[in-house]
């Protein structure tokens, strides 16, 4: 890089002066701070005070009547019983089992369209999984429904209702999840599946390897941590969902999400914001511990990368 | 690290600095002007009643300097609301502002406290009883008796005047007759063979106040009492299992498609879409079940700190008059004055005519078994239907 900025901030007292020759290295970092200070605040306001009132809101208790705040463990410890924690195991298990699912098939079909050499076909499914992966909500559930519902249209045509078939089951949320998740995955995935250089696979075919061993050996460690990244967006995504799920099953199947809605705004629970907040936190908390997971092991497969 | 520091805390007293002045900026301009005083000599916000305002020409008089009324979570296809405000509107030029529709009880009592002060926070309230009760304890609600007060029932009211009751119906079953060889008359015949995939609820029990009406109501069906809502969730568990209960909301687009050709919803909901669907070629037929009867209204409060108060005494006369209850009348809900309007002659015959039948006189449960009925519903009902 040529020497860029070498306006030195006179409000940052700390920064070393220029020292000829290397009179970037300082000042570009300070610069680059400042550029980076609009999505700092953006993310104080945006993200850290919500998450500072979802915090408080969690381990407060306002007296309707009296106007006093007092601290409690009360809507922490019933987030996490009974009604409450049932719908965050079942939160949990479906988007596990919907981000895995997502990661699979997205992988394999990504890896089709970058395998077939078609620009064409790539362009198509990469704008298309574009499109899909951000269509979601009431609209994507009325279409199931009006499609595979009791009395959709292919449920109808092909007699699945006598195969067993029912769209209000997890299975079938599962279904619509996977509508969504798999362009999400395909988005993720197919750059990392660029990256995989024809060249390697036809060392390792000089070497004697079969394309089961290309794989194990070389490709999926390489791709180790897209996978992973891909998995923990998923995992959030299926996580977070909302008005899908509301449409569809949300008076049987409980999720996290739907009860967070029901405390907080409904016709039927009153003065239940506390718990919505402590559901919340309790989110935040798993979201977390996939993030711990996802890092350690991200940096760890990096290596190959390097 | 001390510069380190320094910096950070910085950077953290310039962002507090300016949503400092974002919040003061924006309660600035939503800032409220005092309240006129009436010809009576009190001011618009503390009137209890007409006479305060020196009758009711004194109350249009104040309520057209104002000019405005923001109303909240009154959506036009229930219960007639879009005509009763068109009507409101015209009849005494006063623009009335229409927010978030679709909302719940809880987005009002959000709104009356989050609003607090600005002019754009909502002037009256259309709320379940339960929250009515509780926001008027948290003294959110302007007492205010309307010239009807008297032939309001004791029990449809709070005795200071903070909430009254307005509307109500009872829980119905709307079926397609269409699709739907013989419609069920009664909850004991939705358990039929024939029904598989067919019976919805217009929502989630845990969140609407219908469809936990509907679950209170196959409580009373399935011997279950006002204290006791478990039959009726065992009903809907037995339903679900069955596969003739759909979890999918129904509202008038899934109707009309038939994916929830049978429907438990309030009753004046159900004939509204009736009429609505006539149009359409769907015959949508309404009973109200003989086993499971439940009826509850919904009530008025008007805001404490209202900003247009005098449009919000002159609204809630509106809907108390003859006009306004023969206009909940026409959208298919039974107004609070019904009984002494037939009495006296001023409900229309035509309309009364056209209400679903129904034998007996309703009864309601109490707040305290209300309340305890929710509790159940929240513990059980997830568990009761998963799988």
């Amino acid at each position: 890089m040529p020497t860029v900025a070498t306006t030195v901030s006179p409000s940052v007292p700390d920064t070393a002066p220029a020292v000829s020759g290397r009179a970037g290295a300082r000042p570009r970092r300070s610069s680059a701070t400042l550029a980076a200070l609009p999505l700092l605040v953006f993310v104080t306001v945006f993200f850290g005070l919500p998450m500072v009132a979802v915090g408080v809101g969690a381990v407060t208790v306002t007296d309707r009547a009296t106007d006093t705040t007092t601290l409690t463990a009360d809507n922490l410890t019933r987030s996490v019983q009974g009604a409450y924690l049932d719908a965050l195991t079942s939160s949990i298990n479906l988007s596990l089992i919907t981000a895995a699912l997502g990661v699979v098939l997205g992988t394999l079909l990504a890896q089709a369209v970058v395998a077939s050499r078609l620009p064409g076909l790539r362009n198509l499914v990469v704008t298309a999984s574009g499109v899909l992966a951000n269509f979601g909500g009431v609209p994507l559930a009325f279409a199931f429904i009006a499609t595979l519902g009791i009395s959709g249209v292919m449920t109808e045509l092909l007699n699945l209702t006598e195969a067993g078939w029912s769209l209000y089951t997890p299975a079938g949320l599962a279904v619509v999840y996977l509508y969504f998740l798999i362009p999400l995955m395909v988005l993720v995935i197919a750059p990392a599946l660029d990256g995989l250089r024809p060249q390697w696979r036809e060392a390792a075919a000089n070497c004697g390897a079969t394309g089961w061993q290309f794989w194990r050996l070389i490709g999926l460690p390489v791709l180790g941590p897209s996978l992973l990244g891909g998995f923990v967006l998923l995992f959030g995504t299926a996580f977070a969902a909302y008005a899908t799920a509301a449409a569809m099953v949300g008076s049987v199947l409980p999720l996290v999400t739907l009860q967070i809605a029901d405390a907080l705004s409904g016709n039927v629970l009153i003065g239940q914001e506390g718990v919505a907040s402590a559901l919340a936190l309790d989110m935040v908390i798993v979201a977390g511990l996939v993030m711990a997971v996802y890092l350690p092991l991200q940096r760890r497969s990096a290596r190959w990368l390097r | 690290m001390h510069s380190v520091f320094s910096r950070r805390t910085g950077r953290v007293a310039a962002v507090l600095a300016l949503s400092l002045t974002t919040a003061l900026a924006a309660a600035a301009c939503g800032a409220k002007e005092e309240a006129p005083t009436t010809p009576a000599g009190v001011a618009a916000d503390k009137a209890v009643s007409l006479a305060d305002f020196g009758g009711m020409d004194g109350l249009i008089a104040a309520a057209k300097k104002e000019g405005q009324l923001n109303v909240i979570t009154l959506p036009p296809d229930w219960a007639n609301y879009g005509e009763i405000i068109d009507t409101f509107s015209k009849k005494y030029g006063i623009k009335v502002n229409s927010d978030n529709p679709d909302g719940s009880s809880s987005d009002e009592i959000t709104a009356v406290k989050t609003l607090k002060g600005q002019d754009r926070a909502p002037d009256v309230l259309d709320l379940g009883v339960a929250f009515a009760i509780s926001g008027a304890q948290e003294g959110l609600f302007a007492p205010y008796k309307v010239a009807a007060w008297d032939k309001i029932p004791a029990s449809q009211k709070d005795a200071e005047g903070r909430w009254f009751n307005d509307y109500g119906g009872y829980v119905s079953i709307g079926c397609d007759a269409k699709r739907i060889a013989v419609c069920p008359q009664t909850f004991a015949d939705l358990k039929k063979p024939e029904y598989k995939g067919k019976v919805a609820l217009n929502g989630n029990p845990t969140k609407s106040g219908s469809a936990i009406a509907a679950v209170y109501a196959a409580a009373l069906a399935n011997g279950g009492s006002f204290d006791n809502i478990q039959p009726g969730i065992d009903f809907f568990a037995a339903l679900h299992k069955s596969g003739n209960f759909i979890p999918v909301e129904s509202t008038p687009a899934t109707v009309e498609k038939g994916e929830t050709p049978i429907s438990l919803d309030w009753d004046y909901l159900n004939a509204g879409y009736a009429k609505q669907f006539a149009a359409k070629g769907i015959d949508w037929k309404v009973a109200i079940p003989a086993d499971g009867k439940y009826a509850n209204f919904y009530s008025q409060a008007i805001n404490l700190d209202a900003p247009h108060p005098a449009a919000a005494r002159l609204w809630e006369e509106f809907l108390y008059s003859a006009e306004g209850q023969n206009l909940w009348l026409k959208g298919f809900a039974r107004p609070v004055l019904l009984p002494g309007m037939i009495t006296d002659g001023s409900a229309q015959a035509d309309l009364v005519a056209a209400l679903p039948k129904v034998d007996g006189e309703p009864s309601f449960p109490t707040p305290a078994q209300n309340d305890k009925a929710k509790a159940d519903l929240v513990a059980n009902w997830a568990k009761a239907l998963a799988g």
